[in-house]
């Protein structure tokens, strides 16, 4: 198994053996549910879908709902939850104590050999993955800063405040004259900044709470606390040696 | 509970197993600082880690932060030159404090004491 999903709950430091701080962020990593998975016959690459945070029934439309319960419940309990529509089936499910892992689902490559090992509906905590001192990382959404201009965006050092100057935060030229007589592509610009895609690679793994779920992670993480983050284990080939 | 109290619940886990005298800003402290020193063996060319400890003594000028993050700062004058340390009060560098004398402040961050030589860096001491 190669990753699960998580929450950033915050940030925090702890001392480490040498004396000093160092700051580490806190992680509630699964338990996922597995969702499915893919094999390579069928899809061409071995993957595990895993499912993280409840949400409720009516967040979902009926083919996203049903296609979790598929693999939550058995073919009977399935078929006659169908004969139900809207609120009765809601109901229907409170009284079962069903609960939609669904919050975030994503797929994990897992190698071929791994996939008899987890059956649809198993859940999969911290402990099943992680182990201290392992490298991981960490994927999330940046927090949003909305359009920015190159100043905070790119760190450009813009003009002089005062003595006269009329050139304050602005990005000065931005191209040459009629060879190439365009903006190059790339162009460092103005625009929206943050709400992006970012993966922090090779972060120690200090600790980990198999019961409360809960991991370590040296540094930082993308994303706002309570956002959503993906963590893997680190490609051994990237990073330094320890 | 909260999902975000979580982070103060793990940090719990990190704090010092011992306790810590009680000690405010003004009071004069001998804080036992562990040191390592790396030293390669002559011999087998492996590091050696040798442990010892050193007594850094002075006033406590602040206290701040809470928590995991509680840190405080000793400030001593030594041969004339003035020397302030910030250690975190959870880290294990400070292995023991010993509260030499207690001081009667009125504030609670003592930077007015750099600005002050001999006499007038004095602190009264508290009887209470």
């Amino acid at each position: 198994m190669m990753g699960l999903i998580g929450r950033k709950l915050g940030m925090t430091q702890i001392p480490t053996e040498d004396g000093s701080m160092t700051a580490v962020t806190v992680i509630e990593v699964g338990p996922c549910t597995v969702l499915g998975e893919k094999t390579p016959d069928k899809d061409g690459y071995a993957a595990l879908k895993l499912g993280f945070g409840e949400v409720s029934p009516k967040k979902l439309n009926r083919p996203q709902l049903f296609e979790i319960l598929k693999t939550l419940l058995d073919e009977k309990e399935v078929e006659e939850l169908k004969q139900k529509k809207g609120a009765e089936l809601y109901r229907a499910l409170k009284e079962k104590g069903i609960k939609l892992p669904a919050l975030k689902i994503s797929e994990f490559r897992v190698d071929p050999s791994e996939l008899g090992k987890f059956q649809s509906g198993k859940e999969i905590t911290v402990a099943d993955v992680f182990s201290e001192g392992e490298k991981v990382d960490v994927t999330g959404t940046t927090k949003g800063r909305g359009f920015q201009g190159v100043v905070k965006r790119w760190g450009f050092s813009g003009g002089p405040k005062t003595h006269g100057s009329k050139f304050h935060r602005r990005p000065g030229s931005i191209g040459q004259h009629t060879d190439p007589g365009r903006v190059w592509k790339g162009k460092k610009m103005a625009g929206h900044m943050g709400d992006r895609r970012v993966t922090v690679k090779n972060l120690q793994v200090i600790k980990v709470y198999p019961d409360k779920h809960i991991i370590l992670v040296k540094g930082s993480v993308p994303g706002a606390r309570g956002s959503i983050v993906l963590v893997k284990k680190a490609n051994p080939k990237e990073g330094k040696k320890l | 509970m909260n999902k975000f109290s979580v982070v103060q619940e793990i940090e719990k886990d990190f704090f010092r197993k011992d306790e810590l005298p009680e000690f405010r800003p003004g009071d004069t402290v001998a804080v036992h600082i562990k040191v390592v020193d790396v030293k390669e063996d002559p011999k087998t060319k492996k590091l050696l880690r040798k442990e010892r400890t050193q007594r850094f003594q002075g006033v406590v000028i602040r206290r701040r932060g809470s928590g995991l993050n509680e840190t405080f700062t000793v400030r001593k004058v030594s041969y004339g030159i003035g020397i302030e340390r910030t250690f975190p009060l959870h880290s294990d560098v400070v292995q023991k404090i010993e509260v030499i004398r207690r001081g009667k402040v009125r504030r609670a961050k003592l930077y007015y004491l750099r600005n002050r030589q001999g006499k007038a860096a004095r602190i009264k001491e508290r009887r209470d």
